[in-house]
């Protein structure tokens, strides 16, 4: 039997003392705030506890809200396959420069999505193994998803200059990937 | 004897390479041909969909979120317009969604005939994808009839659809439904007892069901590991509840199970196309009765003052969504696509995301594939089903 965000977050209050779960109105799923520095213990009581069983984390969805405060909203899309029953547990973060700790530990499924989130957001998952931009490029300046990011209609496009090089440097080249390769370092 | 000095070999596969289905490039350490780890690298077709759709009125962002992905356009599309109607408090009428039903099961026929094709290419079974890709024709020519457009029809609109079903279109669907299963048999025929494809894909590539869930691989996937899961029985929408029709699961988990599962609903499809083909009159509503959203009809347009300045109001400003937000998930061909969509009361969205299934299951390659044959990773990225376009966004 599902439950109702009301009864998810009373016991998760009792599960997770301090974890400041309190239900939002919502028009699609129960959804449920919690506080940022208890997410993975929360996260964890909503994993193991019989009566709730959310096993499955489908997605996070990072919302930028400029202006309001705190400004960042993170909401952690999860699933009970065998109920079924969805739940909607939201952290809120404060600006500019956001953190809040990992679930990949409780959920494998969340290392690209954290990615994903600090690539385009800028949110900081402190103990992420791997935290690395995901879509795009490793160079890239700032987070593009955020309101504050300039979207650069007209701007001028970058190119790269292209590699000049003479014969004796690219022949030099190719012996010295020959020996490198010989030599088994790689 | 001096010591063997062994060492790992590091391995990089793609982007650019046939069997990865588009730009996935696969960092593989290798021991012999043993594969230890793998380390999928994204992003190579990351084009800012999502940040281009906070530009957009809410009506434009249709054809954007149908270009993520080239085989599910109409699950995309349909998880959007949901999601957004969601927010206006639509209803639609039932012949929209009767019609927004069988497009979707035509979709997936699409999809999986698709991926059935390259699968089995990629592993050597090359006939299958001649027949695959002529049925797939047919399905592309009822895309064409009705928008005009083969890959993205963009036909389902926020608060309907975009214009009326054309004449021939029940003919066209049910000459589709009328071969389709022969065509499903013969591809059987050709894969389920063939023993090449019964050694390439048994026992590869196994997931547990525990490890589905915990990798967020509702689907297809979860679902050949033994995860009864289906939004379309667990959550309904577009009146699904109304509909006969059977969740295909599996037990190994394996890319056999996978394959078998998809057949399956292939079947499935068939059978929900044919009810729903029944339901749907030749002409009728197509979008639902709401002066804010739906421009009024083009013959009141040219005669009464209001219908004009609506017509010009919603094509010009476009209109605008309550504040709030909300998350609709629909089944689509490789498992939950969704739209999370955050709208501030104005005519454009604020946030726009789609839950991409395949993100997860590019993810989880390297799960499946540690431990196993270098040759076998093929067999798994097949048998996960990933649109890097769907995956990139």
């Amino acid at each position: 039997m599902p439950m109702d965000a009301t009864a998810v977050a009373a016991v998760l209050d009792r599960l997770v003392p301090g974890s400041g779960a309190q239900a939002l109105a919502a028009i699609d799923q129960p959804t449920l705030v919690v506080s940022a520095d208890r997410l993975a213990e929360a996260c964890r009581a909503l994993r193991d506890d019989p009566a709730l069983g959310y096993t499955a984390l489908l997605d996070i969805v990072g919302v930028d809200r400029q202006g309001a405060e705190p400004r960042f909203e993170l909401s952690y899309s999860l699933l009970a396959a065998d109920a079924p029953a969805r739940l909607r547990v939201k952290v809120r973060l404060a600006g500019p420069e956001p953190h809040v700790g990992t679930v990949t530990g409780i959920w494998p499924s969340a290392g690209f999505l954290e990615r994903e989130v600090w690539d385009l957001l800028g949110v900081v998952f402190d103990g992420h193994p791997d935290l690395r931009r995901l879509l795009t490029p490793d160079e890239w300046e700032g987070h593009p998803l955020r309101k504050d990011y300039p979207v650069q209609i007209g701007a001028p496009v970058r190119t790269y200059e292209p590699i000049q090089v003479t014969e004796e440097q690219f022949a030099e080249r190719i012996l010295k990937s020959r020996r490198v390769r010989g030599s088994g370092t790689r | 004897m001096p010591e063997l000095r062994t060492e790992t070999l590091t391995v990089n596969m793609g982007p650019q390479h046939p069997s990865t289905h588009g730009v996935l490039r696969l960092v593989l350490e290798l021991d012999g041909e043993t594969v230890l780890s793998v380390l999928p690298t994204i992003g190579y077709l990351h084009t800012g969909i999502e940040k281009t759709a906070e530009r957009k009125k809410w009506q434009q962002v249709v054809p954007l979120v149908e270009r993520m992905d080239y085989l599910s356009a109409h699950s995309n599309s349909l998880a959007y317009a949901l999601a957004v109607e969601k927010l206006l408090g639509l209803e639609m009428p039932e012949r929209v969604s009767w019609i927004r039903v069988l497009l979707a099961e035509l979709q997936r026929l699409n999809s999986h005939l698709v991926w059935l094709g390259t699968h089995v290419m990629d592993l050597g079974a090359t006939t299958v994808m001649l027949y695959t890709f002529n049925e797939r024709e047919l399905l592309l020519d009822v895309n064409e009839l009705i928008a005009g457009f083969r890959m993205f029809p963009s036909y389902v609109r926020v608060g309907g659809l975009r214009e009326d079903l054309p004449a021939g279109f029940h003919d066209a669907v049910r000459h589709i439904l009328d071969r389709l299963p022969g065509r499903i048999d013969v591809c059987e025929d050709l894969l389920t007892k063939n023993e090449i494809f019964l050694r390439r894909t048994r026992g590869v590539g196994a997931l547990s069901r525990a490890d589905a869930l915990a990798w967020g691989l509702v689907g297809p996937i979860a679902r050949a590991s033994g995860v009864p899961y289906d939004v379309r029985k667990a959550f309904p929408y577009c009146g699904y509840e109304t509909f006969d029709f059977d969740v295909p699961i599996g037990a190994a988990g394996d890319v056999f199970d996978r394959y078998a599962v998809r057949v399956q609903e292939m079947r499935q499809s068939v059978r929900l196309c044919r009810q729903a083909l029944e339901r749907i009159a030749p002409r009728g509503e197509y979008a639902a009765r709401d002066v804010r959203v739906v421009p009024p009809p083009k013959d009141m347009v040219y005669t009464e003052m209001e219908a004009l300045i609506q017509h010009f109001l919603i094509h010009s400003q476009g209109f605008t969504v309550p504040a709030g937000e909300a998350y609709v998930p629909v089944e689509g061909p490789r498992g939950e696509h969704g739209c999370h969509v955050v709208s501030d009361g104005g005519n454009r969205p604020s946030r726009v995301k789609m839950r991409s299934p395949s993100l997860l299951a590019c993810q989880a390659i390297g799960k499946l594939a540690v431990g196993g044959l270098i040759a076998d990773i093929v067999a798994v990225i097949g048998s996960v089903d990933v649109i890097m376009g769907d995956v990139d966004r």
